[in-house]
């Protein structure tokens, strides 16, 4: 076993996720190649906006291999930086606007 | 960023065997990957075998006024292999008699050759139907004696094929240098002025993007799109192609990927993209390279690996068209950056 959680070496064996399930492992990539295409987003929109999700998802292979995608479609370093706070502001904003909640608590419990 | 060839610095990787020998052991020797020829077996096409010539490309010296990173060439101010007009007479005879269509001139930058623009005219008159040019762009503003380019270029009818790897200034001057955007973007104004590249104009400007880095380049189509908008909003500028090229693992490049800790993943890469269609429209099955020195080979890289054409014909001056179709293209791992995606060659897509 690896001594670490993650490999970067295993973002290339994504694909053997269909030896366990073929059927349901195909139906995901084919959805997965369908989702990026060329439609009323360009396919560089929708990389984009990958990269800020991989972000806000924390998941590494995700952020390796968007920003080797988004470098492909010519995208700049600004462009993804301003991409990631996009991600960034909408985790911040989302923590924050539960203080409504707690406020709505606080005043409920201690009013 | 370089200021001196690898060849100057007296570098490992100056000498093609050893660039050879990187791609053929580690990863491609111990069956990690599998080698250019295995691949290309698996759809029985082994071996790659040349079909009639279309393009004639002629490399007509190093010397170059740029250092750019990602240079196959290592060309710098300070390659001093420079194709003399002994050679040039020999080539001319060839296009004189050659079924080829297109005449292809590069280098280093072309135009620094002396006898560059004796040539051009000589091979304008022996009636070649696409004539092109592969200018760096920044030669034309790097000193009074070539600000008359353009002109030449237009008075031959001269298709002009220039490379510029992104709309932005810190992408490009990071490839190919400081100063290099803005000044690219002078030449590229001054060749539209004369019509160059504008819409419906025979004067034919296309664009060459290579990436700056260790990945591929995107979809040619989609590149084109947003180079074509960024450079008419930003700069005014417009032209008709782009030719999406990837950079392939050799010379300056392969130095690049090795510093870098790239090489491993960006074989992995271009083996991954390969794209078995793209094998039977690569350039070495149409186009013949030639050396400063006279010298034949299937491509542009395969010169700089010091890899000759497999035939009974190795120099201009024995030149025959009919030995030469059908000879084996000779191979390596480096191959795999024409294969790659929809394949790459020196028009662009080949898939």
């Amino acid at each position: 076993m690896s001594k670490t959680y993650y490999d970067p070496a295993d973002l290339r064996k994504f694909g053997n996720i269909t030896e366990w399930d073929e059927e349901l492992g195909n139906k995901f990539f084919e959805y997965y190649g369908k989702v990026f295409e060329e439609g009323a987003l360009t396919a560089r929109e929708k990389s984009l906006i990958a990269l800020a999700v991989s972000h806000t998802e924390q998941c590494p292979y995700c952020i390796d291999a968007y920003t080797k995608d988004t470098l492909q479609r010519g995208v700049t370093k600004e462009e993804m930086m301003e991409a990631i706070h996009v991600g960034a502001a909408i985790k911040s904003g989302a923590t924050l606007v539960h203080g409504v909640q707690m406020m709505n608590k606080v005043n409920k419990l201690d009013g | 960023m370089a200021t001196k060839s690898l060849k100057k610095l007296g570098s490992d990787l100056a000498q093609s065997n050893r660039q050879l020998e990187i791609l053929s052991k580690g990863i491609f020797q111990n069956g990690e990957l599998p080698t250019f020829k295995a691949k290309i077996s698996e759809t029985n096409q082994f071996p790659l075998k040349a079909k009639k010539l279309e393009i004639l490309q002629i490399n007509v010296g190093y010397m170059c006024n740029q250092v750019c990173d990602h240079c196959h060439v290592d060309a710098g101010p300070d390659r001093k292999e420079i194709m003399t007009r002994d050679t040039m007479r020999e080539c001319l005879e060839v296009i004189k008699k050659t079924g080829a269509h297109t005449l292809d001139l590069t280098g280093g930058a072309p135009e620094m050759n002396p006898d560059f623009r004796w040539f051009v005219e000589e091979a304008a008159k022996a009636g070649i139907k696409d004539f092109i040019v592969r200018s760096n762009l920044t030669i034309i503003r790097a000193n009074k004696k070539y600000y008359d380019l353009p002109e030449f270029f237009k008075k031959h009818n001269v298709h002009v094929v220039s490379s510029m790897p992104h709309w932005t200034r810190g992408k490009t001057d990071k490839q190919r240098g400081d100063g290099v955007f803005d000044k690219s973007i002078k030449a590229l104004q001054e060749l539209n002025a004369i019509g160059y590249g504008m819409p419906n104009s025979d004067l034919r400007l296309d664009l060459v993007y290579n990436p700056s880095g260790a990945f591929l380049p995107g979809d040619q189509t989609s590149m084109e799109k947003d180079f074509k908008k960024a450079l008419l909003e930003d700069f005014n500028i417009q032209f008709h192609n782009l030719f999406a090229i990837t950079n392939l693992p050799i010379s300056r490049f392969l130095d690049y990927l090795i510093a870098s800790e790239n090489y491993e993943d960006y074989m992995y890469s271009l083996v991954e993209a390969y794209n078995s269609s793209a094998v039977a429209n690569v350039m070495c099955t149409n186009t013949l390279s030639v050396s400063w020195d006279g010298y034949l080979y299937d491509c542009d890289f395969n010169q700089m690996l010091e890899l000759p054409v497999n035939s009974k014909v190795k120099h201009i001056s024995e030149y025959n068209e009919e030995l030469l179709e059908g000879r084996n293209i000779v191979i390596s791992q480096h191959c795999y950056g024409c294969t790659a995606g929809a394949g790459s060659s020196c028009q662009g897509n080949v898939a």
